[in-house]
């Protein structure tokens, strides 16, 4: 149901910078509030959370409700103290996981 | 009523226009687009015999949260349907082994400016073809593949990655080929043509009320520059067709088919009306 | 009438997502006693305070109540006591108010964060943030959803 995670940050910054990263993921998000053209309920499955860690080390979550739109997006900030790895976790409701990664250089 | 007044207020003040609180227009935003670095074409003058002065993107109409959404490709929902179409590209489908990278081995290059200058004419078919119908006749002619369903999300995926190599390029249609002018006369004959039980041609919104709300929604020109559109209505690509038949549906007259004869001729017509704006696909509409 | 253009609607593909969050089905809005609960059992005993401290950004009007942009932002140093914890959004007009809750760390920097949501009409929307101190911040902005234009 979603795939591609789209992941955007600087590839080097300072040590100590604080970056902004960008996450954009193709899912729809069905809410569970709606109803199919017989009538019937759609069956509530979204992503119901995003981790974001550095190094192994938890920087960022997010639980996320119904209520967030189709290919969810998040946008946050990062201090980075060295160089190393992000990696992004994003979990659905039928219990798959999307995952992607992306280094940082810190000069 | 109070309602209708208080958003119109609203929009008018965010469009920062000359505020006429009682009455409900606001003029397009006076605002560039930029994407990847390209400046977007969203006003020009109108081609000789138009009915306006100046063409308006559809973009400018929308409110600033959806203007942002196209001006990023990264946030550009859109984009999704693009990135699919580009793994579509190599897909081997049908009796031939082919994909369509088998002939055009450099998208980038070779759909470069298609998506600017259709529809064209089909001397086989003796009718207009769109992009969506110029990838069936490659399917079923070089790849003995089935041709898509209307609106299969392959269908829609294809046809934005066409179209988007195009992005930034001034729609410019040849109507000298084949009969495609008599065709546009005739989509331009429907296009003034009132239909259905609310008695409404396009041009009673798109050209007779652009500017003007239609309840809580600002009614744009009508352009087709940037479809398929990501529309955050139904949150996914939304194809040309599919949004004339949604017009239609809305005047509650009976709706066309689509790729149907009036369908291509509305297409080569409306296409027409925008000549000279960018081609936007995939934009970002309400 | 609203049946036969609910049922045309659900012939034609793309518009069958109409009811997306305009028709919530069976389920009756939250009132804003749900979402006062929501924040007591997110501050515990703490009042919360609404100084400014707190940033929430939200457009004026959504164009489309299925994606509405939101933001929050609260001011801190993000370490030892003065660091924000959790930031949570709440929509006290939707079927159920839960947004989303932000976690931040030390790593963050900076506590600030940014997503799109689903308001299924016109209302408040709220912001709560605890610190690591254990105080609660907390701001509210009204957006205008603007449902039910023309186009299919």
């Amino acid at each position: 149901m979603a795939s591609k995670p789209r992941v955007k940050l600087p590839k080097s910054a300072s040590a100590g910078e604080i970056i902004t990263i960008k996450t954009l993921i193709s899912h729809e998000m069905e809410s569970g509030q709606r109803k199919d053209k017989n009538g019937e309920v759609i069956p509530r499955q979204i992503i119901n959370k995003f981790t974001v860690t550095f190094n192994d080390k938890t920087v960022f979550e997010a639980d996320i409700e119904p209520a967030i739109s189709s290919n969810p997006y998040f946008e946050f900030a990062v201090k980075v103290p060295e160089s190393g790895t992000f990696k992004f976790t994003w979990v659905d409701d039928d219990g798959s996981v999307y995952e992607t990664e992306e280094a940082i250089e810190v000069a | 009523m109070t309602k209708k007044v208080i958003l119109a207020a609203s929009v008018l003040a965010l469009f920062s226009s000359p505020v006429m609180l009682t009455k409900a227009t606001a003029d397009p935003a006076d605002a560039t687009l930029t994407i990847d670095g390209k400046e977007m074409t969203v006003k020009t003058a109108a081609p000789e015999g138009h009915p306006f002065d100046t063409l308006y993107s559809g973009w400018l109409y929308r409110e600033p949260e959806t203007r942002a959404l196209e001006e990023d490709s990264f946030e550009n929902p859109g984009m999704f349907g693009v990135e699919q179409g580009a793994e579509l590209w190599s897909v081997v489908e049908g009796t031939a082994g082919k994909s369509c990278e088998s002939c055009h081995a450099e998208p980038e290059v070779d759909m470069k400016g298609v998506g600017a200058s259709f529809p064209k004419w089909d001397a086989d078919a003796k009718r207009p073809i769109n992009i969506e119908l110029q990838i069936d006749k490659c399917r079923e002619e070089n790849m003995g593949a089935e041709p898509y369903k209307f609106d299969a999300a392959e269908q829609k995926a294809l046809t934005a990655f066409i179209k988007h190599q195009s992005l930034g390029m001034p729609v410019k249609l040849d109507l000298s080929q084949g009969e495609l002018q008599t065709w546009w006369d005739r989509g331009k004959e429907l296009y003034y043509t009132r239909t259905g039980q609310l008695n409404l041609s396009c041009s009673n919104c798109h050209e007779d009320h652009n500017g003007q709300m239609i309840r809580a929604d600002h009614l744009s020109q009508g352009q087709v520059n940037g479809f398929p559109t990501y529309r955050l209505k139904q949150s996914k690509l939304i194809s040309l067709h599919n949004r004339f038949r949604g017009c239609v549906r809305d005047t509650r007259a009976e709706i066309p088919k689509a790729f149907s004869d009036d369908l291509m001729a509305l297409e080569t017509y409306v296409t027409w009306r925008g000549t000279g704006l960018s081609v936007e696909t995939p934009a970002v509409r309400q | 009438m609203q049946m036969n253009r609910r049922s045309v609607l659900g012939v034609f593909g793309g518009a069958a997502t109409v009811a997306a969050i305009g028709l919530p089905v069976g389920l009756a809005n939250a009132t804003p006693e749900d979402t006062m609960a929501k924040i007591k059992e997110f501050a515990g005993d703490k009042e919360p305070q609404t100084g400014g401290k707190l940033t929430l950004n939200t457009p004026e009007i959504a164009e489309n109540g299925n994606s509405v942009p939101v933001g929050v932002s609260v001011e801190s140093a993000m370490e030892g006591d003065d660091m924000v914890e959790e930031i949570m959004i709440l929509a006290e007009g939707n079927p159920n108010p839960d947004v989303v809750t932000f976690k931040f760390s030390e790593l963050s920097g900076e506590a600030i964060a940014e997503t799109r949501m689903r308001l299924a009409k016109t209302q408040d929307v709220v912001a709560v943030a605890r610190m690591t101190n254990g105080d609660i911040h907390m701001a509210k902005a009204p957006v205008k959803v603007t449902i039910g234009g023309c186009g299919g």
